[in-house]
């Protein structure tokens, strides 16, 4: 009985240390968990030009445009607090649009902070509603997700 | 277009929706049968020297 | 000699168990996966269609989410067998975390591998090192590394402890595994079904994904049931074998 005891104490002591100490790593390691910056994050951290980064966030309303060379898309990716424009050419994921949608583009800083991606990529949320029920939110004016047209057009 | 090649085409994400509903049939039903016929050679191992053993050694 | 008698006896109620068990949990395994795969491919609505929604693509969480919830599941059971055997020394403790890690393994490559099929076309990449998908990624090799030291050894008894402590050591990440996704900005989306606001599911599709997490959980129980019993016979039969060389 005493023996066991024991173990006991020492597993749950040693899982117990064991767990604080990822915690203290994680922790310290926050920077490199994380995924990607939100702008304000990343204004925070003064990220140097050229440096490559993710940085995530909404795409602003209305800020989708096509450059002059018919191919480079621009766009506002926002945290609602601070805004940073984002340049790219290159296929976008189907999840793309205005507003709702929050994406996580890949590539660096210019010198003038604007953004140049590499790569774009859709986060989704975790709402699964059918078709249907959406279409009929949308039409009683209850839909709260979605009010803005989608990406591109 | 008829409602089994609609059903089939998953809304353009057929590439991606089969291969992933497919290989988890295809695993689980791999991973069955391994075991089933893993348990059986098992047990008829453990049957037959049993046997050869005879009785009077038991626990 | 009293311990070995106590080795045995406990095997023996075990099979019984597992034997009576055993139907009723394939029962239940094929019923549920039955009703949950037909409802959930041929009959749940889609969702909506991209960019708003995800439109067909939904139909992969109906196997990606309980293969989740599995690959979690199974590591639990690993390591409180694993826990039963070094600190109580149940000697069913071994056996049953050896017959469970590599059913584990292959719902972690599997929530991996749909995953990827997954976030290939919604998210726009096959991977990403987000803390989600790495940390699932490291619960797979922490199965393939638990499946490699019970096998490693001729005597199974030789690998089975740095096996437990492995386990054990592992369980730090089933709360990284399900908390990544609030702690750190992660490419994977929050929780849908165990968060504080209840399920952001429609029930429409809550519903045979329920039919599919119980379906998976009765396969599991069922394979598990089968694995212990490979495991014990062959154990029964090396012991045999062994008393049959020393007279």
């Amino acid at each position: 009985m005493k023996a066991k005891t024991k173990r006991l104490f020492f597993v749950s002591f040693g899982l117990a240390l064991l767990g604080g100490a990822v915690a203290l790593a994680l922790v310290a390691l926050q920077d490199t968990v994380t995924f990607f910056f939100t702008p304000s994050q990343a204004a925070e951290r003064s990220i140097p030009a050229g440096q490559r980064v993710r940085l995530g966030g909404l795409v602003e309303e209305k800020s989708i445009r096509k450059l002059a060379d018919g191919v480079t898309i621009e766009f506002r990716v926002t945290d609602r607090s601070k805004a940073v424009t984002v340049r790219y050419k290159g296929v976008l994921p189907d999840l793309f649009r205005e507003k709702q949608g929050v994406v996580v583009v890949q590539g660096a800083f210019q010198p003038d902070r604007t953004f140049v991606a590499t790569t774009v990529l859709a986060k989704h949320d975790e709402n699964y509603v059918p078709k249907e029920l959406a279409d009929e939110l949308k039409k009683q004016g209850l839909w709260q997700h979605d009010k803005s047209k989608p990406a591109g057009k | 277009m008829d409602g089994i090649g609609r059903f089939l085409e998953m809304g353009g994400y057929a590439a991606y929706v089969w291969p992933a509903l497919g290989l988890t049939a295809l695993v689980l039903a791999v991973l069955l049968i391994a075991s089933v016929r893993n348990a059986r050679r098992r047990e008829a191992e453990l049957a037959q020297l049993e046997a050869e053993l005879g009785r009077g050694d038991e626990g | 000699m009293s311990a070995r008698l106590h080795a045995f006896a406990n095997p023996a109620r075990f099979l019984r168990l597992a034997r009576r068990l055993l139907p009723w949990t394939a029962a239940l395994a094929a019923i549920c996966l039955a009703i949950g795969a037909v409802w959930g491919i041929g009959i749940a609505p889609p969702g909506k269609p991209p960019p708003e929604g995800q439109g067909e693509t939904v139909r992969i969480m109906y196997v990606h989410v309980p293969s989740a919830w599995m690959a979690l599941f199974v590591y639990a059971c690993v390591a409180a067998a694993s826990a039963a055997a070094i600190i109580w020394r149940h000697p069913l403790g071994h056996v049953l975390a050896r017959a469970a890690s590599p059913i584990g393994a292959c719902f972690a490559l599997l929530t991996l591998a749909t995953g990827s099929l997954w976030g290939a076309k919604m998210w726009g990449a096959w991977w990403v090192w987000d803390a989600r998908l790495t940390s699932v990624l490291i619960l797979f090799f922490l199965y393939l590394g638990h499946i490699a030291l019970t096998h490693a050894f001729d005597d199974p008894a030789r690998g089975a402890r740095a096996a437990c402590i492995l386990a054990l050591v592992g369980v730090v990440n089933l709360p990284i595994i399900k908390f990544s996704v609030d702690w750190w900005n992660t490419l994977h989306q929050p929780a849908s079904i165990i968060r504080r606001e209840g399920p952001a599911i429609d029930a429409q599709m809550l519903a045979p994904l329920f039919f599919m997490i119980c379906g998976f959980t009765f396969y599991f129980f069922s394979v598990w049931l089968l694995r212990a019993r490979a495991e014990l016979a062959a154990l029964r039969t090396r012991a045999l074998k062994l008393r049959l060389l020393a007279s």
